[in-house]
């Protein structure tokens, strides 16, 4: 298309435009062909669209299935189909993350304590030149959807720099053998990592805290989540953190 | 394994949410279907995806924080229906679109008029356009989506979505026969 106005087109044509493109869009379809063709076009497509009856609705096979999946729960679900053998895998291994969870007290502690060492070593190894984030950015709106596709579950992410805890990106990280999301606050000068994954909500949200190597940490579930915040700053801070984030 | 084993799962002991995601989820099982019917091309894959998204839905319904419920589920059919894409793409030595299954387009250039599109021809063209083509005018053209909920289920800019529209467009025209490849406007 030669025509300079051409890429509004759609934008019109949806009524997508603010209302002064809008109007200089229309002003200058009298005298330009093209775009004039190009609408009918599109007003014969939306038509021909409409009238072949495309949209595809559910089958009652599908309602049945998913409010039959709905009432046995998502782990219990079966299906046919290689994703059913994936979510099948990825119920599996949260049992495993539960099964962690749920020892005796002090096996409990001991898993807590690998946990915690592995959550630690995350955030040094992070902490390398260029490996803080992968997706640099104090938008939430910009990391959230960053993860989409890159892990099993979505992971919240709040931007608190109103709360002194700006946002500074996210990246993909391992705790455990399993992908987890993490998500990079500031806080003065220093660094947090926020490790997030699908965890045990069973313990009522089951606070825990602890230091190793200079670092303090601090690990509570929310919302399904497990959460695991690591930093060098004031354990207060910390707190302070998963508070905001428990709101 | 028993009921209350699974993490996550607060939303199914808890009645209420259950009900909330039928009224605020459920309705959009439709949505959720015919988008992933068109972007897999094949029924029963679609209904495989759609369930699997419907359910990742109700697990992770805790971490829905209201607004438009239509676009956060389409996100996630999405999501699953590229994953499915991609592994059929590894696993399949061709990744083109199943010319046997499918048959052969209509031949006759007579036809070729947008206005005498029929179902076939039509859902045939729009099977053959690329993946991220079929998506904005599915969402566009059968789910009514507003650029701005387009922009939030593929996680691209406004700017994006209106480009793609208008580019998909072209290309659907082209296949109709309606249009030259060069984009001749006939006058």
């Amino acid at each position: 298309m030669s025509c300079p106005q051409a890429e509004w087109l759609d934008g019109y044509f949806d009524g997508e435009l603010d209302a002064a493109r809008a109007a200089e869009f229309e002003a200058h379809l009298p005298g330009c062909a093209e775009c004039a063709a190009a609408l009918a076009r599109h007003q014969a497509l939306r038509a021909a669209i409409g009238a072949a009856g495309l949209y595809a609705k559910a089958p009652a096979s599908l309602r049945a299935r998913v409010g039959a999946g709905l009432s046995a729960g998502p782990a219990a679900a079966s299906g046919r189909g290689w994703a059913w053998r994936a979510a099948g895998l990825a119920a599996v291994a949260a049992m495993i993350l539960i099964g962690v969870s749920r020892l005796s007290s002090v096996r409990r502690d001991e898993a807590e304590h690998v946990a915690a060492a592995q959550v630690l070593d995350a955030h040094l190894r992070s902490l390398q030149p260029s490996h803080l984030t992968d997706v640099a950015s104090t938008d939430q709106h910009t990391v959230k959807p960053w993860f989409d596709g890159k892990l099993d579950f979505a992971p919240p992410v709040t931007d608190l720099a109103a709360d002194g805890f700006p946002l500074l990106g996210g990246r993909l990280d391992v705790i455990g053998g399993r992908s987890v999301a993490g998500l990079v606050y500031g806080r003065r000068k220093h660094v947090i990592s926020l490790f997030v994954w699908p965890g045990d909500t069973s313990a009522g949200g089951s606070f825990a805290s602890g230091s190793a190597r200079g670092y303090q940490w601090v690990s509570w579930s929310h919302g399904g989540m497990r959460f695991w915040a690591v930093s060098d700053v004031a354990a207060a801070d910390l707190e302070e953190l998963a508070r905001l984030l428990r709101r | 394994m028993g009921p209350t084993d699974s993490r996550g799962r607060s939303a199914l002991a808890d009645p209420q949410e259950r009900a909330r995601f039928e009224a605020l989820v459920m309705p959009h099982l439709d949505a959720a279907y015919n988008l992933a019917r068109w972007l897999v091309r094949r029924d029963a894959e679609a209904e495989d995806l759609a369930q699997e998204a419907m359910l990742r839905a109700y697990r992770f319904f805790g971490g829905f924080r209201g607004g438009d419920a239509r676009a956060w589920l389409l996100k996630i059919v999405r999501n699953v229906s590229y994953t499915w894409l991609e592994a059929a793409r590894a696993t399949e030595a061709s990744t083109e679109f199943d010319e046997e299954r499918h048959g052969a387009a209509d031949a006759t250039p007579e036809s070729l008029a947008i206005a005498g599109a029929e179902h076939q021809r039509l859902a045939r063209a729009l099977e053959e356009l690329p993946a991220r083509f079929r998506e904005v005018l599915v969402l566009r053209e059968l789910e009514g989506c507003s650029y701005k909920e387009i922009a939030e289920i593929t996680g691209s800019p406004i700017g994006t979505v209106m480009s793609s529209l208008s580019r998909a467009r072209r290309r659907l025209a082209q296949a109709l026969g309606a249009v030259g490849p060069k984009a001749k406007v006939v006058s």
